[in-house]
This record gives C-alpha cells, sequence and structure tokens, in this order.
C-alpha cells in the first residue's frame, strides 16, 4: 500500500432529527487541531451520508470543515448500517484521507469498523486522546480495564488510520463565517441488498438530557438508595442551576431513566466546571468520565471509598444529611 | 426448521478485581495477576438468547472463544449453561491480535466447524470494549449483521430484530445467515444448575492449535493485525482530596463557597 497516496482528515458526521449530533462537531474540532500538527495542512472533510442534506453546510464550515461530501440519496433516508458503512468506505477509496475519524455513537460504533474491514485498514476504538508523533504518525489513545490502563494504538501499515471517539472528549472549535467547498459524492454501493429490510423506526419520544454543556453536575450513584432520595438529588440540581447524572447501577435501579446521563466508559464523559457526587464507591468505569472536570466534591460514607482520590474535596457522611443541608442553604 | 447457532464468548478479566490491575514499569506489561477470569458479561447474554432460540425452535448452540488453554474453565462453565459444545482457538501465534485479526480467526474456526444460521456475540468485551468485532466477523463472512440488539425473533428463515439508536430503535428484518450483537437489557443470563455443570462435564470441547484451520499467517496475531500498541500508561487521575468535615450546615456552607469560587452561576 502506497501510504503517501492518501492525505487529508475526513470526519464522519452523523445526523439525528435533521441536526447533526454534538459529537460530531466536536470531531470537526478535534480534525482542526490534528490539522494544525500536521505539517503538511491537509485539509478537513466532513462527511454527511443520508437524504436531503444540503442544510448542514454552512454549520459544518463554521465548526471547521474545508470541504464537505454529501453522500445524498433517498437510500440513505432511513439508517442502514451496510449502506452507511460501505458508502463511508467508498469514499475512503476515492478520496484517500489519511485519518478518518468517527464518532462511537451506537451507529458510529458499527459504522465505522465495517468500513475499516472493507478497507482491511485498522480502526481504534473510543479513543480518548489523538495525537500527531514527531514522524507524523497518528497516535490514538485507548483505554483498557475500564479506563484503568490506556495504550497508544498506531496503525503504522495501512490507511486510513481510523479512530473513534465518544462525546465529551473533542472540543468543537468555532470559524465563524468559515465556507466549506461542497462536494455531492454517489458511490455505487451495494450493502446486503434485500437481505435487509427496515420494518420500522422508533424515535423516543422523551426529551434527551444532555451533560455536555452542563457547569454543574449532579450525580448520584448506588448510595441514593431510594427513588426519594433521587428525587431530592434533582431538587438540589435544580436549585444550583446544574442537571443530574448518574452511575449505572442507579440506572438500573431505574431511579432515573435518563440513560444519556450516565457517566463512565459505556456512558457519556463529561467536562463540567463542577461535579458533585452522591454515593458513588468511584470505579474506574465511572472515573474515566469526569477526567476533566473542574472541581470535584464527593460525598461518601466510606472513609475508603476510591472516588475520594480523584476528588479535589471529600465528604465522609451520608449524602442525605448533606444535600438537605445544601437545599436548606440555597 | 431447527436452527444451528454459533456464539463467540471472551473470557475477560473479572472487572471488580481491576484495582489490582497494575502495569510492569520495565516491560511495560499489564499485570493482572490474582484477577479471576470470567466469561464477559455480554457474551452470556448472546448465550442466553441462542438458548432461549434453541427452546423455542430446536437446534444446536456452539460457542467460540479465541482465548489462552485457560479458558477451557470458562467454557466448561458456559456448556454448564445448556450450550451443546465448544471450540477453543488457542495459540501463541495468536497472541496479541486486534479485532481486525480477532475476527478473522473466530470466522475460519466458525467456517472449519460447519454451517450456522445465526451467529451471536456481545455486543462489547469490558476489558478492550472495542465493541468491533462483532461487524468485522459479518464482514469477514459477507452476511449481514447488526450490533446493539436488544430483541430478536426468528420465523421463516428470518429473524426480526429491534436495534438500539442513540434517540431511540429500529426494527429490522434480515434473513440468515447473519451475524448480531446483544446488549445488556436483551435478557437476563441464567445461571448454571448442578445438573448442567454435571452434564458439562461430558460435552464435547475442542481446541484448535493454529496449524489445524486453514489460517493466512500475516493474517493472525499481534503481527496480522493492522493496529500496533505503542506504549502503556496508568492515568494519574488523583487530586488533593481535602477533607471537610464538620456538622452539615457548615459542610454545606463550605461547599457552596467552593462551588462558587469556580464562577458558575448557581441559584
Ligand atoms: C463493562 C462495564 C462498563 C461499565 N460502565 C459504566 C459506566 O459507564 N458508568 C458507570 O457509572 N458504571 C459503569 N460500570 C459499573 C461500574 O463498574 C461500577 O459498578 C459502578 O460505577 C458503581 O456505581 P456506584 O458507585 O453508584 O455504586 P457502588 O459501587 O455500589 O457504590 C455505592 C457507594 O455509595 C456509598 N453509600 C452507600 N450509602 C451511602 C449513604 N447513605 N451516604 C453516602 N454514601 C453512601 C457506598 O459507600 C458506596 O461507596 C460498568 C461496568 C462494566 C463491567
Ligand atoms: N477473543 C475472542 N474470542 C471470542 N469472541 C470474541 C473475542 N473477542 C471478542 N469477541 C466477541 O466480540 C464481542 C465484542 O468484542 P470487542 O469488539 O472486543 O468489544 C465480544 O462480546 C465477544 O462476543
Amino acid at each position: 500500500m502506497d501510504i503517501s497516496a492518501y492525505k487529508g482528515i475526513h470526519v464522519f458526521c452523523e445526523t439525528s432529527k435533521g441536526k447533526i449530533i454534538e459529537n460530531s462537531l466536536e470531531l470537526l474540532g478535534e480534525a482542526t487541531v490534528l490539522k494544525s500538527k500536521l505539517s503538511h495542512n491537509p485539509e478537513v472533510t466532513a462527511v454527511v451520508i443520508g437524504h436531503q442534506l444540503e442544510q448542514y453546510s454552512d454549520l459544518l464550515g463554521e465548526y471547521g470543515a474545508d470541504r464537505i461530501i454529501l453522500i445524498d440519496d433517498v437510500k440513505y433516508a432511513q439508517y442502514r448500517p451496510d449502506f452507511y458503512a460501505e458508502a463511508l468506505a467508498e469514499t475512503c477509496k476515492e478520496y484517500k484521507p489519511e485519518i478518518v475519524l468517527v464518532g462511537a455513537t451506537l451507529k458510529g460504533e458499527e459504522i465505522g469498523p465495517t468500513a475499516a474491514k472493507i478497507l482491511d485498514t485498522g480502526m481504534a476504538a473510543h479513543c480518548v486522546e489523538l495525537n500527531i508523533r514527531e514522524d507524523g504518525q497518528f497516535v490514538q489513545v485507548v483505554p483498557a480495564f475500564g479506563g484503568k490502563v490506556l495504550g497508544d494504538i498506531l496503525c503504522p501499515n495501512f490507511r486510513p488510520q481510523m479512530a473513534s471517539m465518544k462525546a465529551g472528549l473533542a472540543t468543537k472549535q468555532q470559524f465563524s463565517g468559515k465556507k466549506a467547498v461542497v462536494e455531492a459524492f454517489s458511490p455505487d454501493i451495494k450493502g446486503f441488498g434485500d437481505k435487509i429490510e427496515v420494518l420500522e423506526v422508533i424515535e423516543e419520544a422523551k426529551e434527551k438530557v444532555s451533560l455536555g454543556g452542563a457547569e454543574l453536575v449532579v450525580t448520584g450513584g448506588f448510595g441514593i438508595g431510594t427513588q426519594d432520595g433521587w428525587q431530592k438529588l434533582e431538587v438540589l440540581a435544580s436549585k444550583l442551576n446544574g442537571v443530574t447524572g448518574c452511575t449505572r447501577p442507579a440506572l438500573d435501579e431505574g431511579w432515573t431513566e435518563h440513560e444519556e446521563t450516565m457517566i463512565g466508559t459505556s456512558g457519556v464523559a463529561i467536562k463540567p466546571k463542577v461535579y458533585l457526587g452522591f454515593g458513588i464507591s468511584g470505579a474506574a468505569h465511572h472515573t474515566c468520565g469526569i477526567k476533566t472536570a473542574g472541581l470535584i466534591i464527593s460525598v461518601n460514607r466510606d472513609a475508603n471509598a476510591p472516588i475520594f482520590d480523584v476528588s479535589d474535596y471529600k465528604v465522609v457522611g451520608d449524602w442525605e444529611a448533606i444535600v438537605d443541608a445544601l437545599i436548606e442553604a440555597l | 426448521m431447527s436452527l444451528s447457532i454459533a456464539v463467540c464468548v471472551k473470557p475477560v478479566p473479572d472487572s471488580d478485581h481491576y484495582d489490582k490491575i497494575t502495569i510492569d514499569p520495565k516491560t511495560k506489561r499489564v499485570n493482572r495477576d490474582g484477577i479471576p477470569t470470567i466469561i464477559n458479561t455480554m457474551d452470556k447474554n448472546a448465550i442466553e438468547a441462542a438458548l432461549k432460540l434453541k427452546e423455542l425452535h430446536g437446534g444446536k448452540v456452539t460457542v467460540f472463544t479465541m482465548a489462552p488453554d485457560s479458558a477451557v474453565e470458562n467454557l466448561r462453565r458456559v456448556l454448564a449453561m445448556g450450550v451443546d459444545e465448544a471450540f477453543l482457538c488457542s495459540d501463541r501465534a495468536l497472541g496479541g491480535a486486534d479485532t481486525w485479526a480477532t475476527s478473522y480467526t473466530l470466522y475460519k474456526a466458525i467456517e472449519k466447524t460447519g454451517e450456522y444460521d445465526i451467529i451471536l456475540l456481545g455486543n462489547e468485551t469490558e476489558d478492550g470494549g472495542t465493541a468491533q468485532v462483532p461487524s468485522q466477523l459479518g464482514e469477514w463472512m459477507a452476511i449481514p449483521h447488526m450490533t446493539n440488539i436488544i430483541n430478536m425473533t426468528y420465523d421463516e428463515g428470518k429473524v426480526t430484530v429491534e436495534r438500539k439508536t442513540d434517540d431511540g430503535s429500529i426494527k429490522y428484518r434480515v434473513a440468515l445467515p447473519a451475524v448480531f450483537s446483544v446488549v445488556r437489557e436483551t435478557n437476563e443470563p441464567r445461571i448454571p444448575n448442578v445438573m448442567g455443570i454435571l452434564k458439562a462435564k461430558n460435552k464435547p470441547l475442542t481446541i484448535f492449535r493454529a496449524d489445524d484451520l486453514d489460517l493466512d499467517p500475516a493474517f493472525i496475531g499481534l503481527k496480522g493485525s493492522p493496529t500496533q500498541p505503542g506504549d502503556i500508561f496508568s492515568p494519574d487521575m488523583s487530586r488533593k482530596s481535602e477533607l471537610i468535615s464538620g456538622e452539615p450546615d457548615a459542610v454545606a456552607q463550605k461547599i457552596i463557597a467552593e462551588i462558587k469560587k469556580t464562577g458558575v452561576m448557581i441559584g
């Protein structure tokens, strides 16, 4: 494989309910940072697959895209993993990017590796950091064992170098007024043909809570113990103008129905200015999601709870007494 | 029609013991001594889904794993759940495989042992957690594949699945053979009973060495992997951990004061 033929950074931009998702905008920002570290100043290309996509062009330019490739066809109106992955792979064959970034969303986690296999190249999943080494190689930092260990991944002999990253880790960059060149691309794809049939698309009715932009997050864990207890956290969060986040056990208990507010490896990564944690033990699976939070204060009745090691301030005691006192004081 | 179902399972270190994981500063290897190995949780969901399909439609459930010889113990437990047969691909030459090389090896093992209507996997492992093997296995096998499955029913040669997305779910009807990976919500995996454990002792369990499979040596193990590992390290997340003590009121005042210092506007 002639590696030198591959130039440029592609970002697969995912849409949801007629909008480009935040994760994709963050990855565009990440791509502009990587671009600045590469001496040949590669182009940043946003690849959008779907139907009736024109509307996104201005937005993607402003978030850093130099070029936009629109793969627009009625066959992409509903999500078919085989169609989307093959279209992304075909784009790589045609445009030969050196790097491809894909959001580690429930769709991206399927489109990315499928495309990587079609292209027979490497892909690093759930990267927490992306870098360019002095020799120009793309370094992808991936977590193992729930984030206890981090490791560098390289893809020295194949192109493109593919990586996925979930929401909340990269930072959006804005270039107001920047216009991207728009190109239409119509790859000839087959997927698995009529072996896959879309029966029904079920859109969740309930509003999603976004922890992404939150400045203050009140997080509850298994130690909260009851639904009534959880209500108190919600009251505290709203008094503090913040939002509530949860650990996996708190979600499993059904105290909150907002799966999207679960913080950690299988949930979201957040970077609020303030994180308040109540009744949380501090498993690596959870704490890897709060690494870049500003102030971390946690309350746990167990003086040896690991969450304390990663906290700026710790309170050893019953969470409820502290939450009651906070609500009272506000 | 009875169903022939393959399930891929991976033995992983028990996440309850992750605190024991260290990195040898010299060799830069992850030291996981003393950490018990369990079958990846979502793979148990995949086994459960397979056993349910077998109960409804008849057939056979075969598991595949690529792991060291010690995985025999894990596989006995899987057989005790009700799985009929197990294959272990174990060889030094397979070590260090990334998802591309892992899915290739699993594909070759599956191909060697027979024809399967449905191939099930967990959606992701808890140690590496890439969630890439299912899609890549499907591509190697060149049959339809889909991840994040929460629901699955079989009838008339096809499977109807519901897959989770970030904004809801989508229902598909997929022709077999096909590959699916399931998530935790799919079901509650059964726990082996005494009868199952006794029966498992006599169930077929075969170990494949690399030579037993018709593998392209350029596609296996660390050497055959497109991605290559570099440095490893433990992130240092420790902070000052200053104790706030006193009566709840005083603690609350201190917390509020600290929040205010950050400039966040509260109430
Ligand atoms: C593959 C995998 C992925 C995972 N992904 C995630 C993830 O993304 N996010 C996540 O959060 N978890 C995840 N987990 C689970 C994770 O490993 C931990 O089990 C989880 O984070 C623990 O949640 P917790 O701290 O709420 O509960 P626990 O560990 O049960 O801790 C509860 C804490 O509350 C304290 N407590 C109890 N009562 C009180 C009281 N009255 N006052 C004060 N403190 C009290 C206890 O001392 C204890 O420390 C994952 C696990 C696996 C295997
Ligand atoms: N070495 C392996 N042997 C058997 N199955 C595996 C192996 N690695 C991954 N899998 C399967 O692929 C799924 C996803 O793994 P991963 O892509 O590593 O997160 C797992 O839940 C298993 O079902």
